[in-house]
């Protein structure tokens, strides 16, 4: 027997019908794209093209088009891999960890996290290959393939060979994660379509008839996947904090980066989903799936993952000064108080104070509020990233070498594309793909919603 | 009756409808060639009387392979074929761990997938019988296979009316 609970509110507003839902998300991708969509598309296509025309000039004249310098030799490359690393968390912890608790809130913004998470990995990706110089040869120098020097393996007590295999696994694994759920939305679009989209769709939907068989090995499957998702996205931030944590250089020689690099990460993708749906949700006017309850959950991550973070910042700050250690201290102290001071304070008021806001209802159930928050934040974790890497690298061991990192042109151009790539995937996922899975949402609309909720009131109050 | 395979199709509105008609048709002896649903029903596989799938066990054959490849992979390369101490560790370490979990994680996901698309006949070239378009928008659609059963069509609408569908078409397929 289902059990509703009077005091829970409707996950899907607005009395849908299955009918409904179907023709809610379908008829986006069915519609001809509209002037909004076409203008969007066109602001991140120039995006793409400036960026790539900086990251064609990088990858002909080599990466020395960058600022870095003999002192400062990771700088906004790594700021960037790490910051869309972390950004992609988001898409896994909604669609796998919220799904083995059960949190069935989820369904309303799975799909678009999780495309999220593959473009924003896509995007993390690129910067260590085009950081390589001769991305062309990089095949050897990352993966274990049989070369010309008598087979000189890979070293796999390296991290950034671990990062390697960590990002690949993790891009790979979301993206079939991502597909498994669209199959029977592709079908419900195949059965609605015709001509060429038919054609289309039905091979995206392999073949889905929506048999209870199917669907019975189907939620296995799924269940499977996110239980193995489950580890495997902390186990992708973590390996990217070992990049840093396993190195001698002060400022990132500390055990507590993998959680707090996980935190962050998680912080920064809801951020980021926030920033998407809130978007999506108005361009689709899609009010009754993306409420304003989802909102306020959604925030409610963001305020907690936010106080994680503060409280890493803190116990750094502590440990660095609790170590005795004359370097750590100074990493910390020049951080905090040297040149780069302004940078830790954008971080500090972005990431540790913007989140505490999240305390007052009104601001959490705030649309314009939520939205405005939702980009300090990634704001924010971007500063975060490169405070860690470019405070602790521009005054090392010797006075003499000391340096500051001055970004070039091609290093915001390089930033730039990847952006363009981002939205302009996105914006191809929101017009041809179903932005919200159908089949997930029908699946709740009899115990969450709000029609059911008044058919049972009255047929109870009958039996009576 | 003409060649081809010849079905009753019965379209029902509720999956709680849906659930108690599954129950109904069998105890009257019809035997149900499949039920087609726009979303998970749960505890439909239980009432058609599916056994439980076996694909949890394909996933830990596959993770367990790539646990076993992995550090083979590993030993034989930093230990094996080219020996070399890196960084004062042993030739085989705990450094292993990172690359031996997150290639167990990629076989066993990708061999459950695969095994799931090849059980279930998936594959983007594939033609599914489609016994009404709605089942995959509105209604849940039930499938009875007239050559399967002894009973005569009319027996067979009578029994798909009464356990609550909404409507009984009939359906036939070329092959």
């Amino acid at each position: 027997m289902q059990v509703v609970s009077p005091v829970r509110e409707p996950l899907v507003t607005g009395k849908k019908t299955y009918h409904d839902v179907t023709n809610d998300i379908c008829g986006r991708v069915e519609e001809k794209p509209s002037k909004s969509w076409l203008l969007a598309m066109a602001v991140s296509l120039t995006a793409l093209a400036a960026g790539g025309w900086a990251l064609g000039e990088t990858l002909w004249e080599g990466i020395g088009m960058w600022g870095l310098n003999r002192t400062v030799g990771w700088a906004w490359d790594i700021t960037n891999f790490v910051w869309w690393v972390g950004i992609g968390h988001a898409g896994t912890l909604i669609s796998a960890i919220l799904l083995l608790f059960r949190q069935k809130w989820r369904m309303s913004i799975n799909r678009a996290a999780e495309a999220m998470t593959i473009f924003a990995v896509i995007c993390a990706a690129m910067f260590p290959i085009v950081h390589m110089g001769r991305p062309w040869l990089g095949f050897y120098w990352a993966l274990p393939l049989p070369n010309t020097f008598g087979s000189l393996w890979v070293n796999f007590h390296s991290p950034l060979l671990w990062d390697v295999f960590a990002i690949s696994t993790y891009f790979s694994v979301s993206l079939v994660f991502w597909y498994m759920g669209l199959i029977p939305d592709f079908a419900t679009i195949r059965d609605r379509a015709k001509g060429i989209s038919k054609v289309i769709y039905g091979a995206l939907s392999f073949g889905w008839d929506g048999a209870a068989r199917t669907w019975s090995r189907y939620e296995t499957v799924s269940l499977i996947l996110a239980g193995l998702a489950t580890p495997l996205v902390l186990s992708v931030h973590t390996i990217v904090s070992f990049d840093f944590a396993t190195s001698v250089i002060p400022g990132w020689h500390t055990t507590i980066f993998p959680p707090y690099f996980v935190a962050g990460a998680i912080f920064s993708g809801f951020a980021m989903v926030m920033t998407l749906m809130l978007v999506t949700r108005k361009v689709y006017k899609l009010e009754d799936y993306i409420t304003i309850k989802h909102i306020e959950l959604m925030n409610i991550i963001v305020m907690v993952t936010g106080s994680i973070v503060g409280v890493a910042y803190i116990t750094e700050l502590f440990m660095a000064w609790y170590s005795g250690v004359e370097y750590e201290q100074y990493a910390f102290l020049n951080r905090t108080s040297g040149p780069y001071a302004w940078a830790y304070a954008m971080m500090m008021t972005c990431n540790v104070v913007s989140p505490q806001l999240f305390w007052f209802k009104k601001i959490r159930t705030s649309i314009t509020a939520s939205f405005v928050l939702s980009i300090v934040v990634n704001v924010g974790m971007w500063f975060e990233r490169f405070v860690i890497i470019v405070t602790s690298l521009h005054r090392d061991y010797l006075p003499s070498s000391w340096a500051m990192f001055h970004p070039t042109l091609y290093d915001i151009g390089v930033y730039l594309f990847t952006f363009g790539f981002f939205f302009t995937a996105f914006f191809l996922f929101a017009k041809f793909f179903p932005v919200i899975n159908i089949a997930e949402i029908k699946s709740i609309l009899k115990s969450d919603s709000e029609k059911t909720a008044t058919v049972k009131t009255v047929a109870e109050n009958v039996n009576e | 009756m003409d060649s081809g395979k010849n079905y009753l199709v019965g379209i029902y509105e509720d999956e709680d409808v849906l659930l108690a008609a599954v129950k109904k048709v069998r105890s009257s002896g019809v035997k149900i060639h499949e039920v087609f649903s726009p979303y998970p029903v749960h505890g439909l596989d239980e009432a058609l009387g599916y056994k439980r799938t076996r694909l949890p066990i394909a996933a830990f054959m596959f993770g367990f392979l790539g646990t076993l490849l992995a550090l083979i992979m590993q030993t034989y390369m930093l230990a094996i074929d080219w020996p070399m101490i890196i960084g004062g560790k042993n030739y085989t370490s705990v450094t292993y761990v990172p690359v031996t979990f997150e290639m167990t994680v990629l076989l066993s996901a990708f061999g459950m997938v695969g095994t799931f698309l090849v059980v279930s006949n998936m594959k983007p070239w594939a033609k599914p019988r489609i016994f009404d378009l709605r089942s995959t928008d509105d209604k849940h659609v039930m499938a009875v296979d007239l050559d399967e059963n002894s009973q005569s069509p009319e027996e067979i609408t009578n029994v798909l009316n009464e356990s609550g569908a909404s409507e009984v078409n009939s359906k036939q397929f070329e092959d």
